[in-house]
């Protein structure tokens, strides 16, 4: 008896759950393919496969001056910030990570509680002196500004990530390379990274999507600057304006795309790298 | 000296853009300071006043955020872990296709946070969002509700706060799959042999769950507790994306936002932005402990 409501229990849930996880994003992939008056005529109708409309998605990537809302001019704007947060945080993160691994040395641990107290700290409390001193140092409105910020926000999670990925690289190998010969920075580039390049590749993809998807800072930052938006902040204001329902979720779903292929490509160690160290959000 | 010098780069970036400021804020918070006079600000021109703290606490509206901020943080931790719990109990059983349905729960989770609540504020669209439509034709609505300012409606006779209600909801939707993945990972290590042997005593499903499974989950459960709240206590993109803070969901992160960059008053926030960090760290050294001990 018990087991037997457990078991439709079971299918219950695991349909609720995979309806409400999968169901706004398609949603969002349906509204944007139908044509704004039929939305607003019939909201739940579905477009047929030939009267599918994919008009919304150039109109929404298009730049002002073709009529459109700019979203492409704002993904090459995150492109740039996330990329250069991400390959900065990791190059700054290998050493310290290689470092709490590898090394004792004074002051080990309360640099780890730190780094995790940092981690923890509210995003929002930061927000307020990081725009008047960034504001000081010219460098509010500034794109280089916000790769500083978000630099700052995502290297204690690198950090964490990548000594769990360091970890993992048997010891004996770096001491192999050191009887040969190599110094410790030798050890690191010839030995260490090229062993851990599976899990350097991925916390540099999750901190691209962290960058790739802040709101805040970019909000703080730049609203004042339409050209320099990025896509968080572009969409987002988008929602402001009244800009046709189609177009929004066909913004939303093009900024969604390179999340979901990175999440895709390197789902396994982005998982296990999750597992290992929590993540902000 | 090795290890201190390979650490530097790091302290220094994360000291440059957050310990500098965690300071600057403290003495921000006792500055009676605008943002235009910033600009103009010398070391020589700091003072101390406590008006801020005072003005914060007494300001009209202060003490209802502080009790959003605390229902949003308890009701969204509560859920988020209620549902991952759920489907990861659901999803432990190998079955054809549980890859593709365990790789569907991280959805919400991996969309970006803009994206998700312009989503969701279409769904809920009072014109020609699904929601009103579902409700309207099949639930016989009589007026399409707008679910992300109406601060209060009445359901069968009982009062609902709709707007808080659907920021727990987004926020539930949004965090259950991190809950799910740790709970995963952790079913994965249970041994399966004790479990096997309540099985054989007669345990029914329910009495091993309560018995055998929850007793080895309750570790990564508190953590995730913690950490939910701290989150979700200090959360500003999801409320003000969905909402703006209207229908009675301003949470003080929102506030603080407010006193920032609509009223420009950067002493004011400072004060807030430290009564939250005062606020939190009890949570935060609770959690930093448990990880010393070796909970996490």
């Amino acid at each position: 008896m018990e087991a037997r409501a457990l078991a439709v229990l079971r299918v219950a849930v695991i349909a609720g759950a995979a309806a409400a996880a999968a169901g706004p994003l398609l949603y969002g992939v349906v509204l944007s393919v139908r044509p704004f008056a039929s939305v607003v005529a019939d909201p739940l109708a579905l477009p047929s496969p030939a009267g599918a409309d994919l008009s919304a998605y150039p109109r929404a990537l298009a730049g002002e001056e073709d009529g459109g809302f700019g979203l492409a001019r704002f993904m090459r704007n995150s492109l740039a910030v996330a990329g250069w947060t991400a390959v900065l945080a990791v190059a700054c993160s290998v050493l310290g990570a290689y470092a709490a691994v590898r090394l004792r040395f004074f002051g080990r641990d309360a640099v780890g509680g730190f780094f995790l107290a940092v981690y923890l700290f509210p995003g929002i409390v930061l927000a307020v002196p990081l725009f008047v001193l960034l504001g000081r140092a010219g460098l509010a409105g500034s794109l280089p500004g916000l790769v500083l910020v978000y630099m700052a926000q995502t290297v204690p999670v690198a950090l964490y990530m990548l000594r769990g990925y360091l970890r993992a690289v048997p010891a004996g190998v770096e001491e192999a390379a050191e009887v040969d010969g190599c110094n410790r920075l030798q050890v690191i580039v010839r030995v260490v990274l090229p062993m851990a390049l599976p899990g350097i590749a991925a916390t540099a993809l999750y901190v691209f999507l962290i960058a790739w998807n802040e709101y805040l800072f970019a909000l703080l930052f730049l609203v004042g600057d339409q050209e320099r938006w990025t896509v968080s902040l572009g969409v987002a204001r988008l929602a402001d304006f009244a800009v046709p329902a189609p177009v929004l979720m066909a913004g939303s779903i093009a900024i969604t795309v390179p999340v979901v292929a990175g999440f895709l490509l390197a789902q396994r160690l982005l998982v296990s790298g999750l597992a290992a160290g929590a993540e902000k959000g | 000296m090795h290890g201190r010098l390979l650490v530097a780069p790091t302290l220094l970036v994360v000291g440059g853009v957050v310990v500098l400021p965690m300071a600057a804020v403290l003495v921000l918070s006792v500055q009676d300071l605008r943002l235009i006079e910033v600009r103009s600000l010398s070391l020589g021109d700091l003072g101390l006043t406590f008006e801020n703290f005072a003005r914060v606490l007494s300001g009209p509206g202060f003490w209802a955020a502080v009790r959003t901020t605390v229902v949003y943080a308890v009701l969204t931790t509560a859920g988020s872990l209620a549902a991952g719990l759920m489907v990861a109990l659901a999803l432990r059983r190998p079955f054809p296709g549980r890859g593709a349905v365990r790789a569907l729960m991280l959805v919400p989770y991996a969309l970006p946070v803009v994206a998700g609540t312009t989503i969701w504020t279409t769904l809920l669209n009072p014109q020609y969002g699904a929601v009103n439509e579902i409700g309207r034709r099949f639930l016989g609505w009589e007026a399409p509700v707008s679910f992300l300012t109406l601060g209060e409606a009445e359901v069968a006779g009982v009062p609902v706060p709709v707007a808080l209600f659907v920021v727990v909801a987004f926020e539930v939707w949004k965090s259950f799959p991190l809950v799910f993945l740790f709970v995963t990972a952790r079913l994965q290590a249970v041994p399966r042999e004790v479990e096997e042997a309540a099985v054989v005593d007669g345990a029914s499903p329910v009495q091993v769950f309560r018995h055998v499974l929850l007793p080895q989950l309750a570790g990564v459960l508190g953590v995730l507790a913690v950490l939910r709240f701290i989150w979700t206590f200090q959360n500003f993109n999801d409320v003000y994306l969905l909402t703006g803070g209207a229908g009675g969901t301003e949470v003080v992160a929102v506030r603080v936002y407010q006193e920032l960059a609509v009223r420009a008053d950067v002493g004011t926030a400072a004060a807030l932005g430290v009564l939250m960090a005062l606020a939190l760290s009890l949570p935060l050294a609770g959690y930093l402990r448990a990880v010393y001990r070796g909970r996490l």
